[in-house]
């Protein structure tokens, strides 16, 4: 991996920007803690309401899950994913064009592998701070129920970091703010259909296979297994999609910040 | 000295300051004049998003929870798609008021300063805030006269009381498109603000106005809240005009709490307006 990154743009010292971002964060800490709230919100209310309308489910292995016990992984996936992609799209964006947080970066001894290091390195502190707090959320509503639970904010980790990466290649290519309705339209129709809500076995067959190509399924699968104790060996491809999403999206990512930072 | 022919510099003036309602005008046509251009920007977000939660929810979650008999006592007997489609119709509203009054009226304050540039002739403050809103909530009722014809084609109408629907689900999000611009016109800083305004009003009141579900079956210490809800006052009003319930003592008195929301918004965003736009 270190071959398909631009070697001489690297300082070595990413650790700075999640210095910075830490500072950053304390002044407007409130956006930073209402990013836990959401998934808990949303649990709250999907799990109660659209709970009792359903009543139970199968789970992974087939056996019957409640309908919050459904959809808290796939709601732990979404918000890892969420934040990964606004991290990386809007907030980079911003700085990258507007900011021009990058190019004052740059008048110091730091290269843009160090700043691409450094923004995924953040986002994933904060996804994994928010997974965290959702799982001991789902801890406190009796919803983990394997220890394989554990694994389940590594999993958190690895999908964010997936989506950071391609999400950072993607911003790299925006023109304008026009272009994030683009992000939006990937982002939201995943959101709704990958599973989160309601099981593949809704879709026809045709439709089920196009769900089980986009990577929030992969990321919900992940860990509605680990948080039901359902676990698999195919998990390890689930695991393989995300491997192919991180290499790719660092590699673009930092080839292309190189093009827009240094030409 | 060179002769300037006239209008050349400067485009023709009337002399003449517009009467109070057509400054309104003026305002939205300007807005108007905008959108015809750049409407692609925004097709995604006003009709392909609450499409897409139509089919996710009304058809998707909606087919498991077609047979059963929780569903069936909760959703009053209507099928759960024509159940739903009304409340989201509320919701898309609602979401639209909200995002359409919180960036866009910052950068017209403080990036592209629109609101300046309008003020520097003669519309008043009070007329750019009610412009603003008043394009807003056309808008609103353009994007929602589509989802209606989206719903009817996934067979989520059963009749007519789908136009009072619409109706109750435009005067909703106006009142809290008012509200939230009155709000967003004392911000200076984008992110932290607004931030907050949609993760601790705009989604729970998304999540907990009866929309997905109806309200009883929520925990007993949230159920007071959602009287404190535009959306829910919305949701019940669209709810009943679809489905053909008449309660009017509920109709009177939703319509009141909305109305009273959108007169009170009114009168805080035009001294807003004015006091931001004349400091």
């Amino acid at each position: 991996m270190l071959r398909l990154m631009p070697g001489t743009n690297y300082a070595g010292r990413p650790g700075v920007l999640l210095e910075r971002s830490a500072i950053v964060s304390r002044r407007g800490w409130l956006a930073f803690v209402s990013g836990f709230f959401e998934p808990v919100f949303y649990l709250v209310a999907m799990g109660q309401g659209l709970g009792s309308l359903v009543g139970t489910l199968p789970g992974p292995d087939g056996s019957p899950i409640s309908y919050a016990a459904f959809i808290a992984p796939g709601l732990l996936a979404a918000s890892a994913m969420n934040g990964a992609v606004f991290d990386s799209t809007f907030n980079v964006f911003f700085k990258l064009r507007y900011a021009k947080l990058y190019d004052a970066m740059l008048a110091t001894p730091l290269g843009p592998v160090d700043i691409a290091l450094g923004e995924i390195g953040w986002a994933l502190i904060r996804g994994g701070l928010y997974a965290l707090g959702f799982l001991s959320v789902m801890a406190g509503f009796g919803l983990l129920v394997s220890p394989w639970a554990l694994l389940a904010l590594p999993a958190a980790l690895v999908v964010a970091f997936a989506f950071a990466a391609v999400g950072m290649a993607a911003t790299s290519f925006m023109r304008s703010w026009q272009d994030f309705d683009l992000v939006t339209l990937a982002i939201l129709p995943m959101f709704l259909f990958s599973t989160t809500f309601y099981p593949l076995s809704v879709y026809p067959p045709v439709l089920q296979t196009v769900v089980q190509c986009l990577p929030l399924y992969h990321a919900v699968e992940l860990m509605r297994g680990l948080t039901t104790g359902a676990v698999h060996v195919g998990m390890l491809g689930n695991l393989a999609y995300f491997g192919v999403m991180i290499v790719v999206g660092v590699a673009v990512a930092a080839r292309r910040l190189d093009a827009l930072l240094l030409r | 000295m060179a002769v300037v022919p006239a209008g050349v510099l400067a485009p023709r003036s009337t002399g003449r300051v517009p009467s109070w309602p057509r400054g309104v005008l003026i305002v939205v046509e300007g807005f108007w004049t905008w959108y015809r251009r750049n409407w692609r920007a925004t097709a995604v977000s006003s009709v392909l998003q609450p499409l897409l939660f139509l089919l996710a929810f009304g058809v998707g979650f909606g087919s498991l929870v077609a047979g059963g008999g929780q569903a069936a006592q909760a959703t009053g007997g209507a099928p759960y798609l024509v159940w739903l489609a009304p409340a989201l119709l509320a919701v898309s509203a609602v979401q639209s008021a909200a995002f359409e009054s919180t960036y866009p009226v910052l950068s017209a304050f403080k990036w592209q300063r629109v609101y300046h540039a309008m003020a520097a002739g003669p519309i008043t403050p009070a007329q750019i805030a009610l412009g603003h809103l008043s394009w807003t909530v056309a808008k609103m009722a353009l994007s929602g006269a589509i989802y209606v014809a989206v719903i009817a084609v996934f067979g989520g109408v059963v009749g007519p009381g789908i136009v009072l629907s619409l109706l109750a689900a435009v005067l909703t999000g106006a009142a809290v498109a008012s509200l939230v611009m009155a709000f967003a016109s004392t911000v200076e800083n984008e992110g932290g603000p607004f931030n907050a305004l949609f993760r601790f009003v705009v989604i729970p009141m998304t999540l907990f106005s009866g929309t997905f579900f109806p309200v009883d079956r929520l925990p007993e210490w949230i159920r007071p809240l959602t009287v404190l809800s535009p959306l829910w006052h919305g949701t019940e009003l669209a709810r009943d005009a679809a489905l053909g319930v008449w309660r009017p003592l509920a109709v009177l008195g939703h319509t009141a709490v909305l109305l009273g929301l959108l007169a009170v918004g009114t009168v805080l965003v035009t001294r807003l307006y004015r006091r931001r736009l004349t400091r």
